[in-house]
């Protein structure tokens, strides 16, 4: 089977599916659903030889394609995809078809856009995880911005624009930084292709600057404390779709940004400044944690929820660049960037999965308010029983996926620094803290109103769709194996580069 | 001059474009007399055609690079691009204009001819060869625009908006003289190639004549300032572009700008290039200045026309940053930056000329709301707009940020690149707001659009519309002319 063409494919199925969707007008909601929903099964399909055809031993990039793209600025269209990626661009087209289907009763407005939104921005994100060019990633990673812009304002909630105008400024805000960074290291390295600017020899004061441009850009969209604050705005005021894709996707990309960027181009800086990171790390995972513990609104807990776990990703990367540094201890740093990248993969599950299981009581109900629940297992059995699972693998449960990553990276941050260790497994208490108390007030005790009394439980569509999500948790949680195999090289290749001193 | 004048008919074919669009002005003017109102069609169909036919003859035209008229006149690759623009925007502005101009009572004969006069104007100074050609094509061009502003006599607004563009405007050439004056008694010579060996000359060994030539150098720069419209020379730009009848203003916001880049090339890098340490400061001066009252002033803005004209101010800060760079490289990056404008703002005016056709003046953000419900497609082409002027990728109008950064970068100019970045963001805040007022906000009046039935304006609109992403995606060959004009491969 040829798969040369296969990223593309991938990439620009969905896009101009979306344009499509999009052309069957506004009255013909169901012909829009079924061609949405056909689509995205089919990028997901598509998607798939990219896992089989993958040679997971060699861990370099594959399905490489490379065009020029504008010559004058040496710029390509040049694409490929590791192990890293492929994970990424998987959870991604899984994700949308859950996200389409969770669509499906509860927008009635406007949903040719709606759709069409989502599918054009699930092929901006895989373009995000298979660009090798600078420029082209920078394209996708922005590019994404006016569908999600665009989501949350039309379909979102009361503050919507609000919410939608803080997601978009906060991120320019971050990026553009970043595209100088970019800029910069075009003109030294004379080439936008990101191997060869992680050639490129750098004074310790360049990479100090290119360093912190390239966090504004990451840690923004992450996000990290102390630059999280629009993340609980635009989650709320999201629609179910726009929580479940920004919590399951988007974020990753700050994190894949991090082991894309910063590490291997800036390696020096990044290790001098790794304290940094780690310090936020660490508060996000515990101070937010603490937020989260007081929430009000189940979408805002969940969203602080996941500030604090992305706190495990930028951990994980970081500790590990410290522990390669200062030791050489290749196999704990190997540990720390693994812990992390099955984090990513895992909190896109969960998160997704929450988000998703808000949005089947918010159709019933239409409030969010946790006072305005309790007892729903008495009505809904079914939906409870998701919600208990996920939640266990929320707060880290062994068995389920949330545990894999967050313990792998608590056993690497152990052989730098038990204390960071100490502090990091302190999520394990508060994370379990804030969910359990969410189950126990939302989920059990007494039917708390007439509302609550007159629920009715999952029908078969969002019965598919959270077994889907708790399928994907449960695997993971107890044979994370095809997960690590895939990127076991490609983690290793990057951990490798981390000794690399480039400065000059 | 030292050679005597000789006329060579050779010159006249190089400036054969030129002819063309002289002969077929006079052509229409006389024939346009003795047309009844209901005929004024035929004026619009001559007018574009003899555009038209003045691009087809610069593309035809296989002419190695030259001067005429004893170096008066350059052709060159630079002066081919920029013609070539300047054209197809006069050209758009014919076809946007006229069902905007009969609807108010304003599609007169004398709209299509002043426009012309204006962009033959704008010919004459992308091509200057000595500082004689740069003044007479700028007041060919900046007069019958003055007329063009006030073309709506009985508006009080247009009226008032006129006589400030006309007083500014006159003392900005009043400037330029002046400075032009200097250079002249500095250098001894009005012709740009000699000016520039005298410039070069004068700041290297010999120190004679330095303070006349820096004298003269800040008034050419005032009166491209003012030309721009870059602060602090802007205050012109919004009562202009708001007093302007919108079609006046979409030829403003178009034509003129890739026009006053041509002479900002001509006069700066043509015959100052020697003194580039100076020019370059105080560019990035005016650069950073125009960033950050466009986008702040912008900010304030309920009118979209007001709110588009700080936004100008703004977008030719970017532009001079490409300038600032003083290489080729810089040069064509403020040149495809003037064209991704005009492509991008020609699609902004069109979206309120459209509005407008409506039958109210659609010229406050609030008219735009809800745009999305009463017709997609042209929210979504005022989108695209919006979002190539914030700079979002993968818009032309990123594309053409990307080039002036990285080409002020290139220069050591970092904190003018931080200023623009952080302006960019500003900017964000307010094109952001167009697109949430047509998309997230409910329209008063719920139904569809009446559309006019006017479709080579309507197809244009789309096309111009397309053309942001389609040239965001592949843009390729356009900065590659226009590297080739400056000689790059």
């Amino acid at each position: 089977m040829n798969l040369t063409h296969m990223l593309s494919l991938v990439i620009w199925l969905p896009i101009v599916g979306g344009a499509l969707v999009s052309l069957t007008g506004a009255g013909r909601a169901n012909t829009a659903r079924w061609l949405a929903l056909g689509i995205a099964i089919l990028t997901f399909v598509v998607s798939i030889p990219l896992y089989t055809g993958y040679d997971a031993a060699s861990g370099t990039m594959q399905f490489i394609e490379s065009y020029i793209w504008i010559a004058a600025i040496a710029a390509n269209y040049h694409l490929g995809a590791d192990g890293i990626s492929i994970a990424l661009i998987l959870l991604t087209t899984f994700t949308t078809v859950l996200v389409i289907l969770g669509a499906w009763d509860s927008v009635h407005d406007k949903v040719n856009q709606y759709l069409a939104a989502f599918l054009i921005l699930e092929g901006l994100m895989i373009g995000v995880f298979a660009a090798m060019d600078a420029l082209l990633f920078y394209v996708f990673f922005e590019g994404m911005l006016i569908p999600m812009f665009i989501i949350i304002g039309i379909w979102g909630g009361p503050r919507r624009v609000y919410a939608t105008l803080k997601f978009f400024l906060y991120t320019f805000f971050g990026s553009i930084f970043m595209l100088v960074a970019l800029i910069y290291l075009y003109l030294h390295a004379n080439s936008w292709e990101m191997a060869d600017m992680a050639k490129l020899p750098l004074s310790a004061s360049v990479q100090a600057w290119l360093f912190f441009a390239f966090l504004a850009g990451f840690a923004i969209k992450v996000p990290m404390w102390p630059v999280h604050t629009w993340l609980p705005d635009a989650h709320v005021e999201a629609p179910t779709g726009g929580s479940v894709i920004l919590a399951a996707i988007m974020l990753k990309i700050g994190g894949y940004g991090f082991i894309r960027f910063s590490l291997p181009i800036v390696p020096d800086a990044s290790q001098e400044y790794a304290w940094v990171v780690i310090a936020m790390s660490l508060i996000a995972v515990i101070y937010i944690g603490f937020v989260a513990l007081v929430q009000e609104d189940m979408k805002k807990l969940i969203a602080y929820s996941s500030v604090a776990h992305m706190g495990f990703v930028t951990l994980g990367l970081f500790i590990s660049l410290a522990l390669v540094r200062h030791g050489g201890n290749n196999q704990a740093a190997y540990l720390g960037v693994s812990g992390a990248m099955v984090q990513m993969i895992s909190h896109g599950f969960i998160s997704g999965a929450m988000f998703a299981s808000v949005g089947v009581i918010y159709d019933r109900m239409h409030t969010r308010m946790i006072k305005d629940y309790g007892g729903v297992v008495n009505t809904m059995p079914w939906f409870a029983a998701f919600w208990v699972l996920f939640s266990m693998a929320n707060c880290g449960l062994p068995g389920t996926s949330g545990f894999v990553g967050e313990f792998m990276v608590i056993l690497a941050s152990f052989q730098m620094n038990p204390w960071v260790s100490a502090a990091a497994a302190f999520t394990l208490i508060i994370g379990a803290a804030y969910t359990l108390w969410l189950v126990k007030r939302v989920i059990f005790g007494e039917v708390a109103n007439d509302h609550v009394a007159h629920l009715t439980d999952i029908n078969p569509r969002e019965t598919l769709m959270l077994s889907a999500f708790a399928a994907a948790v449960l695997l993971f949680g107890v044979w994370p194996a095809p997960l690590t195999h895939l990127m076991d090289a490609s983690i290793k290749q990057i951990v490798d580069h981390l000794l690399v001193v480039k400065a000059i | 001059m030292n050679t005597p004048m000789s006329f060579n008919l050779h010159d006249v074919v190089l400036m054969l474009p030129e002819t063309f669009l002289l002969g077929a002005i006079c052509a229409i003017l006389l024939i346009d007399l003795f047309l009844k109102p209901a005929q004024r069609a035929i004026t619009h169909w001559l007018s574009l055609a003899a555009v038209l036919g003045t691009i087809v003859l610069i593309a035809v035209d296989a002419e190695p690079a030259a001067t005429a008229f004893n170096g008066m006149y350059i052709h060159d690759g630079i002066a081919a691009v920029l013609r070539i623009f300047v054209l197809g925007t006069t050209g758009t502005v014919f076809v946007y204009a006229r069902g905007y101009l009969q609807d108010r009572g304003l599609h007169i004969g004398e709209f299509y001819l002043l426009s012309l006069f204006a962009t033959l104007g704008a010919m004459v100074l992308v091509s200057a060869g000595s500082l004689v050609t740069v003044y007479l094509g700028l007041e060919l061009l900046t007069l019958s625009t003055y007329a063009l502003v006030a073309i709506n006599r009985d508006s009080a607004l247009s009226s008032e908006a006129a006589m400030k563009y006309f007083v500014l405007g006159a003392l900005a050439s009043g400037m330029l003289l002046y400075g032009m004056s200097m250079i002249y008694g500095a250098t001894g010579t009005l012709d740009l190639k000699q000016i520039q060996a005298a410039a070069i000359f004068a700041s290297g060994d010999v120190q004679q004549h330095q303070a006349l030539l820096a004298f003269g150098l800040v008034f050419l720069v005032v009166g491209i300032g003012f030309k721009f419209g870059v602060a602090p020379f802007h205050m012109w730009i919004p009562d202009v572009y708001q007093g302007a009848p919108t079609a006046v203003t979409l030829f403003i916001g178009t034509t003129l700008k890739i026009a006053a880049f041509g002479m900002a090339y001509r006069l700066l890098e043509g015959g100052l290039s020697g003194m580039v340490g100076h020019w370059r400061e105080m560019l990035a001066v005016l650069a950073v200045a125009s960033l950050v009252i466009g986008n702040i002033v912008a900010i304030a803005q309920t009118n979209l026309k007001r709110m588009l004209a700080y936004s100008t101010i703004s977008h030719m800060g970017f532009l001079l940053m490409g300038l600032l760079n003083g290489t080729p490289t810089g040069y064509a990056a403020a040149m495809f930056y003037a064209i991704a404008y005009a492509i991008t703002a020609s699609v902004a005016f069109g979206g309120i000329l459209l509005l407008a056709r409506s039958g109210f003046e659609a010229e406050d953000i609030d008219d735009f709301k809800g745009l999305n419900q009463r017709n997609p497609w042209y929210a979504l082409v005022m989108l695209l707009a919006m979002a190539s002027l914030a700079g979002v990728p993968p818009l032309f109008g990123f594309f053409a940020k990307l080039l002036v950064l990285k080409a002020a970068l290139d220069a050591g100019m970092l904190w003018v690149v931080i200023v623009a970045i952080v302006m960019a963001i500003v900017g964000a805040y307010y094109y952001l707001r167009v697109i949430k007022v047509m998309y997230f906000d409910v329209a008063e009046d719920k139904s569809a659009l009446v559309l006019p039935r006017d479709l080579p304006f309507r197809w244009l609109l789309s096309l111009n519309g397309a053309a942001l992403l389609v040239l965001g995606l592949f843009w390729g060959p356009l900065i590659a002319w226009c590297y080739r004009a400056f000689g790059l491969s």
